[in-house]
């Protein structure tokens, strides 16, 4: 295990790499996620408000 | 869309187990070689998400067509994130090969290019109001950078760099041990189904968000809860 983790000395080269890159690849979906979950919330936030707007007005229905 | 998400998971695993425990270490370089696990999968598909965008924006500006803008906005920052990536790992591995972090060589420099339109497109997009017109805008953007996909791509034979040549060929083969060369395919479609899945999700977003005011986001079930 120690061995495998020693990389042949190449330990910081090699850690260094796949590290970024698993960081990268695991926050990007998490960013996606949240993304999507804010776009909903936003969008039917809209989507409410401005059916309120045309019950008030139906003159102003889009 | 979720099976893009469950195929990529599959063959990253199996490409790591393959990279880390099937394949020799190898003869030159030792144990230091498996960062090209990660490298190459990493510099190939920043190429090609950038031709996929390229793709898209010929057809927004030919047909004019609403979705093709959105795929360009949800493959630009994956596309960013793997050329970023190819230069970062590119860094980790030619510190101890070649004992610098970074040199202004043909393929590194033409790889930074990419970096940076990447990023520009992203800027010029976001900073335009009207998403149409920035799509147009944007799109030409695109289309005149793809210039550099063959300069990275060929930078290796046309200039004189301390970047290793290709070491696989559609002509002459593969010059590397089979189950590095298999370990590395699978690495790469796996990052390909994780940048399909990823797109994919994004886009969703982004169709929402450009298409609010309309009668069929309104009456979407995940908005009226």
């Amino acid at each position: 295990m120690k061995e495998f983790l020693n990389m042949g000395g190449y330990a910081l080269y090699v850690w260094g790499s796949f590290g970024m890159t698993a960081l990268l690849m695991l926050v990007e979906p998490l960013l996606v996620h949240s993304r999507r979950k804010t776009t909903l919330r936003r969008v039917s936030r809209l989507v409410r408000s401005k059916s309120a707007q045309s019950l008030k007005n139906p003159s102003a229905n889009i | 869309m979720p099976w893009f998400s469950v195929i990529s998971v599959i063959l990253i695993l199996i490409g790591l187990y393959m990279g880390f425990f099937v394949a020799p270490a190898d003869y030159k370089q030792g144990e230091g070689y498996r960062i090209i696990f990660v490298h190459v999968p990493a510099s190939w598909m920043s190429m090609f998400i950038y031709l996929v965008m390229a793709f898209w924006a010929i057809l927004g500006v030919v047909f004019n067509t609403r979705v093709s803008g959105m795929m360009v906005q949800a493959l630009a920052p994956t596309g960013a994130m793997f050329t970023f990536l190819a230069l970062w790992t590119g860094a980790f591995w030619g510190k101890p090969m070649w004992g610098a972090w970074w040199v202004w060589d043909a393929r590194l420099t033409s790889e930074l290019i990419l970096f940076f339109l990447y990023i520009g497109y992203i800027a010029l997009h976001s900073s335009i109001d009207d998403n149409r017109r920035a799509d147009r805008a944007s799109a030409i953007l695109v289309l005149v950078g793809v210039v550099n996909i063959p300069i990275i791509y060929y930078s290796v034979k046309w200039w004189n760099t301390l970047h290793q040549g290709a070491s696989i060929s559609l002509k002459s083969g593969s010059s590397m041990a089979s189950t590095m060369l298999i370990a590395m395919l699978i690495m790469t479609l796996g990052f390909w189904a994780y940048s399909i899945a990823i797109a994919l999700a994004r886009v969703r977003s982004i169709i929402l968000e450009r298409e609010r005011d309309t009668r069929w986001v309104s009456e979407l079930p995940e908005i009226n809860q």
